[in-house]
């Protein structure tokens, strides 16, 4: 149990001493996962929407494709991601191994795929009758989908809270693109790593409880938008 | 002034809708193929059927919703499709379930106010007036996923009767209501699209609903029109055996015009001879019909009291069937049949059983009849 103890006073010591070195890393997670997530939104939500809703040839195998990349491990997204950004890469001129725009980048191909998998399964829920209902009362093909995706707000949301939950603690690809470099690349999942691999559990530790209340928070903010406009409901 | 001047001062005549051998197809199955259908402005069309006779799929298409495989829609005589946006927007529809956004009444009655931006002010004194045109008056900040059915429905309508449209698509609103509910709407329906003198098309399975809110019926089977008219001919003279059992009305009897003048002919419809009145020339053949609620009927050989009815037929009883609360009994006339609505206890009164022998009593005014051909009955 001792551990357990030096963990949480060395939690409260690591985020009350304004440790240099802490809330780097802090910002840096968030910073990453966050424009990750946002990225994997902007790219996720019309794609969902597409998949969703469109009837064409090919829908069911792209479906097939996108919730297997759901369960992608990040270490082999971090493997592909680092092929292509090393130095004799395809994408090598752009010389982005061991930055955070990588880590961006590997956390991006992680989260659009479940942002694209929950948003299709929750814009396909509503009725396809609403759209012809939506079509007849004047709504161009844009505000069609609009209305839809809020409509499925809650569905929609979803897959963000997802993608978001998925990619900030996943340690598999940012530690391969990003090298887990202290002070420039070190993230939380990262530093629980590093801790460990030093023996210094109770450090260790500390991040893991630093990590979990951030992402709590984090869900506890994205539930409540979730679940704003819930007065409408049965 | 000549022909042609006149011509071209003369008010625009194009009807609000029109559409042109129109064929969809469903997985090589014809679903709708009709050469031609019009609906006059301001009039309320009804497009009568069993399920899948493809009524709604007619609506969809005619009201831009849905692509023809082939033909083409007029909108006041100018072509469209539903790509163009501003004629769509002249168009609003309800369906058979009212399908409310996940929000307020008001947000789902100015949804399409809000589509065509129309300033705040104006929206929400549009959006007041249309419900209270429905009935629900300030209900504005309601939740729309509280309604009951016949609320939810009306919210609909509003939400169509807002944006002022030139034509209306009504989808069998009112099937998901229970009878008493349709009855007052289907009043309430019809007494609105009157008023606001909408070009409306408006879809059901239901012969009294069409009855009540149309100003022309057409009905459809199979994905083709079979019979079109005004409400009174085509609910009392189908033109053939499957629109009459669909009707459940008699089937409607043959005939050749006997005597024709003064606005009353003599039609010899087998060994019979009835009097209607119409004006067709000599030796036309035609479809005759007569409504079951306008034949009284009497025991053979009791004493006829002296009315205007001019038609007074013999027969003999073929078939005794509940029609609703009364009975609806069926009568040979040699071979023609006709059909008349009694009371139950008079008909239990009368001892009505098939072979009684009666006595038929109708007016020449009760008599339909239209020219044969005129619909090409279906082979």
């Amino acid at each position: 149990m001792k551990v357990y103890y030096i963990a949480i006073a060395e939690a409260w010591r690591l985020l009350t001493s304004g440790d240099a070195l802490v809330m780097p890393v802090i910002g840096m997670s968030l910073t990453v996962s966050g424009s990750a997530v946002a990225m994997a939104a902007l790219i996720g939500i019309p794609l969902g929407y597409m998949l969703g809703l469109s009837r064409f040839g090919g829908r069911a195998a792209l479906m097939v494709l996108v919730n297997t990349s759901m369960g992608f491990p990040p270490v082999v997204v971090g493997l592909f991601v680092y092929l292509a950004l090393t130095r004799w890469g395809p994408l090598g001129f752009l010389d982005m191994l061991f930055t955070p725009r990588a880590m961006v980048v590997a956390q991006v191909f992680l989260a659009t795929p479940l942002v694209i998998g929950v948003t299709a399964s929750a814009v396909a829920s509503v009725a396809r009758d609403l759209r012809l209902q939506l079509r007849a009362l004047g709504a161009s093909r844009l505000q069609e989908g609009l209305a839809i995706i809020l409509e499925a707000r809650r569905g929609v949301m979803a897959s963000v809270i997802a993608g978001f939950g998925a990619i900030i603690s996943e340690v598999g690809a940012v530690s391969i693109v990003g090298g887990g470099i202290e002070g420039k690349t070190e993230v939380m999942t990262t530093a629980i790593v590093a801790n460990v691999g030093r023996g210094d559990f109770g450090i260790a530790m500390a991040w893991a409880f630093i990590l979990i209340g951030i992402a709590l928070m984090i869900n506890v903010a994205l539930t409540t938008v979730q679940n704003l406009g819930s007065a409408y409901d049965r | 002034m000549t022909a042609e001047a006149s011509d071209m001062l003369a008010p625009p005549t194009a009807p609000a809708v029109r559409g042109e051998g129109i064929k969809v197809v469903y997985r090589r199955r014809t679903a709708v193929d009709v050469p031609s259908i019009e609906v006059a402005a301001g009039k309320t069309y009804a497009l009568l059927g069993a399920s899948g006779a493809g009524k709604s799929t007619l609506l969809r298409v005619l009201g831009l919703l849905e692509r023809p495989a082939e033909g083409r829609v007029f909108i006041d005589g100018v072509e469209a499709s539903g790509k163009d946006l501003a004629t769509r927007r002249t168009i609003a529809a309800v369906f058979q379930k009212p399908y409310l956004l996940r929000a307020t009444v008001g947000a789902n009655v100015g949804y399409g106010l809000k589509l065509r931006r129309v300033p705040k002010r104006e929206r929400e004194q549009r959006l007041s007036d249309a419900l209270a045109r429905v009935g629900l008056a300030g209900w504005e900040g309601r939740s729309a996923l509280t309604l009951s059915g016949g609320e939810a429905q009306r919210v609909a309508l509003a939400r169509a009767l807002v944006l002022r449209p030139r034509i209306l698509l009504l989808d069998e609103p009112l099937s998901y209501m229970d009878p008493l509910l349709k009855r007052s709407l289907t009043l309430e329906f019809a007494e609105i699209l009157k008023s606001e003198r909408v070009t409306a098309l408006y879809v059901t399975h239901d012969r009294d609903e069409a009855a009540v809110v149309a100003d022309r019926i057409g009905i459809m089977r199979d994905g083709r029109l079979v019979s079109e008219g005004d409400p009174e001919t085509v609910l009392t003279l189908p033109t053939d055996e499957w629109v009459a059992s669909f009707l459940d009305a008699e089937a409607p009897a043959e005939g050749l015009v006997a005597t024709s003048g003064e606005g009353v002919m003599t039609l010899a419809c087998g060994d019979a001879m009835i009097i209607a009145v119409g004006d067709l020339p000599l030796g036309s053949r035609v479809l005759v019909g007569v409504p079951s609620e306008d034949v009284l009927l009497f025991e053979h050989g009791v004493q006829i009291p002296r009315t205007s009815a001019r038609n007074q037929l013999d027969g003999v009883v073929s078939e005794v069937a509940p029609a609703g609360a009364a009975m609806r009994i069926t009568v040979a006339v040699g071979d023609l049949r006709l059909a008349s609505t009694v009371s139950r206890s008079s008909a239990a009164d009368l001892r009505l059983a098939p072979g009684s022998l009666v006595t038929l009593l109708f007016k020449a005014t009760a008599v339909r009849v239209r020219p044969r051909d005129t619909i090409a009955p279906i082979v």
